[in-house]
């Protein structure tokens, strides 16, 4: 299944936020979405999963979802959107409360996400008890219980400690190895992007407009060799040189505000 | 010349570069500065604190320093209570209040939670809704029961529709704030996994506004003490409002202040079933 963004534009008031963006996610592709602060990124991801409604344009599918999918375009939130009245298992379970599942499909559903999270032995736990990272795999347990096509994910690693996000990158990797779930990364943190994305778009300061798209010459795993480093620190660099003209002026424009 | 990034990092290797301390100076330990501004309520410090002015209070009633005409010392308030109790006044009195105050606060906080949630969720009841309860919601509600007689009759409704109306405002206007308060990123996020409407209210909005829904049940509460005890003195028989009001009339200090403190008793009751309920349902806190 393919996410296409056609030709989206978007303003709140007088403000416009994105202007005539289009590009394609092609199934068990990971496109990454960078730009400058305020550029619409977050703006973007929610039009494409079809929780904002654009001025212009609009998000596409093509092709049938996978047959088992619950929710075939699933968000992975920044702030982990966990419900705090509900156990572990119980905020893994809720997204399949109303799918038309029987108890014991849910419970065996659930217990495979929690399995995959490691988080087996924090079912009966409360978010409250967890820590940040352990609360992202939460949100990332309750996101593959609903077996998505593609994962919409709204800066996931940035409210974390940087040892936290090393460690959950490298779950993302793992989770999306093998090419049958696709994502969106929305994320300011180029790093992320080129250790993750297959294509990156990066968006120009505000309004957003795609300015390039630039893709990873490697696969994920090729990236983890110490030989690739060195590649994937240009590609870093070159996307920064691409973005920190407009990202001084985006700093400069917000303290203005 | 080291640049300076090199010197920042490796001044602390080197003793020479950073200004030494006296090796011989005497050491002092670093002054605390971080006390107070952080109270803690000791429970024993306020029983002994209440034990003491009830003794004290004792102790000028026995010797005759206050007159008990206007201030009964505690020993007789408690016989007076406890004469109550035996020749079953006490409850005859209480048992209309709490039926009043039942009626009276089921009523309203059914009516308050309708229509806070009808406010909280659509945009039309938010219009009108918060227009009229703007409007109404400062009127002293006893100064509706002569009214309420009238259209209601002399009986047990008017004292129980003042009530109602007590408790309807402050519970709409705590349902409503409380639905608003609940996170938009968790409606968001059910939202986002299709999930139905009423689902999400049930799932989402109601344990989100639960918080809000009890903190309004322990100033309804109260409302509805208030509002009885005014409604009784205004036209009942029976009632702990009427009974003191009675006992005032009648000179019978220690028949009065027996009533208060009943109704204080009712009150920390209530008090203390609320705190029960936010216990149990919200222990995830």
């Amino acid at each position: 299944m393919d996410l296409i963004a056609d030709h989206i534009s978007h303003r709140f008031g007088t403000l416009e936020v994105l202007d005539d963006v289009s590009f394609t996610v092609s199934s068990g592709e990971v496109v990454a979405i960078v730009g400058p602060s305020g550029c619409g990124k977050s703006t973007l991801l929610s039009i494409l999963g079809g929780l904002l409604r654009p001025s212009a344009g609009q998000a596409e599918l093509r092709g049938a979802a996978p047959p088992a999918s619950f929710n075939p375009l699933t968000f992975v939130f920044q702030d982990f959107a966990l419900l705090p009245w509900c156990t572990v298992a119980e905020n893994v379970e809720f997204p399949l409360l109303h799918s038309g599942l029987g108890a014991a499909e849910r419970q065996a559903i659930v217990g495979d996400a929690l399995r995959r999270t490691g988080l087996s032995d924090f079912r009966a736990t409360y978010p409250k008890q967890l820590s940040g990272g352990m609360r992202q795999r939460v949100g990332i347990a309750r996101a593959l219980a609903v077996r998505p096509a593609i994962l919409l994910m709204d800066e996931p690693l940035s409210a974390l400690d940087s040892q936290t996000r090393e460690l959950l990158m490298e779950d993302f990797i793992n989770l999306l190895t093998d090419g049958t779930m696709g994502a969106v990364y929305v994320t300011h943190n180029l790093e992320e992007a080129v250790r993750l994305a297959d294509r990156i778009v990066v968006l120009s300061r505000r309004p957003g407009r795609v300015r390039e798209v630039v893709s990873i010459p490697m696969t994920r795993a090729e990236r983890g060799d110490i030989g690739a480093r060195g590649k994937l620190l240009s590609l870093q660099n070159q996307l920064w040189s691409l973005i920190r003209e407009e990202a001084i002026d985006a700093e400069r424009e917000v303290q203005h505000a | 010349m080291p640049s300076a990034r090199c010197s920042m990092l490796d001044r602390a290797d080197q003793p020479g570069t950073a200004t030494p301390a006296d090796p011989t100076g005497e050491l002092r330990p670093v002054a605390f500065r971080g006390a107070g501004f952080a109270p803690k309520a000791s429970r024993r410090a306020g029983w002994i604190a209440l034990a003491l002015v009830i003794a004290l209070w004792q102790v000028a009633g026995s010797a005759g320093w206050v007159n008990p005409l206007f201030l009964p010392a505690p020993l007789s308030i408690a016989r007076a209570i406890y004469q109550l109790a035996l020749s079953g006044a006490l409850w005859q009195h209480l048992s209309y209040s709490i039926m009043r105050i039942g009626a009276g606060w089921i009523l309203g906080t059914i009516a308050g939670v309708i229509i806070g949630f009808s406010i909280g969720l659509s945009s039309l009841a938010r219009g009108v809704g918060i227009t009229f309860i703007s409007a109404l919601f400062p009127i002293p509600k006893i100064a509706l029961l002569p009214l309420l007689i009238l259209w209601l009759g002399i009986g047990e409704e008017p004292k129980i529709a003042t009530i109602a109306l007590g408790v309807f405002f402050s519970t709409a206007i705590s349902v409503y704030s409380g639905v608003d308060a609940v996170p938009r990123n968790l409606i968001r996020m059910a939202q986002s996994f299709n999930v139905p409407f009423h689902a999400i209210v049930r799932r989402v909005i109601w344990p989100g506004a639960l918080p809000s829904i009890l903190a309004g049940f322990r100033i309804t509460a109260s409302i509805a003490l208030l509002l009885v005890v005014s409604a009784e003195m205004i036209g009942a028989e029976f009632g702990i409002g009427a009974f003191v009001l009675q006992a005032g009339n009648l000179m019978q200090t220690d028949q009065l202040l027996a009533g208060v403190v009943i109704l204080s008793l009712f009150g920390l009751a209530v008090g203390k079933l609320i705190n029960m309920l936010e216990v149990r349902l919200l222990h995830w806190r």
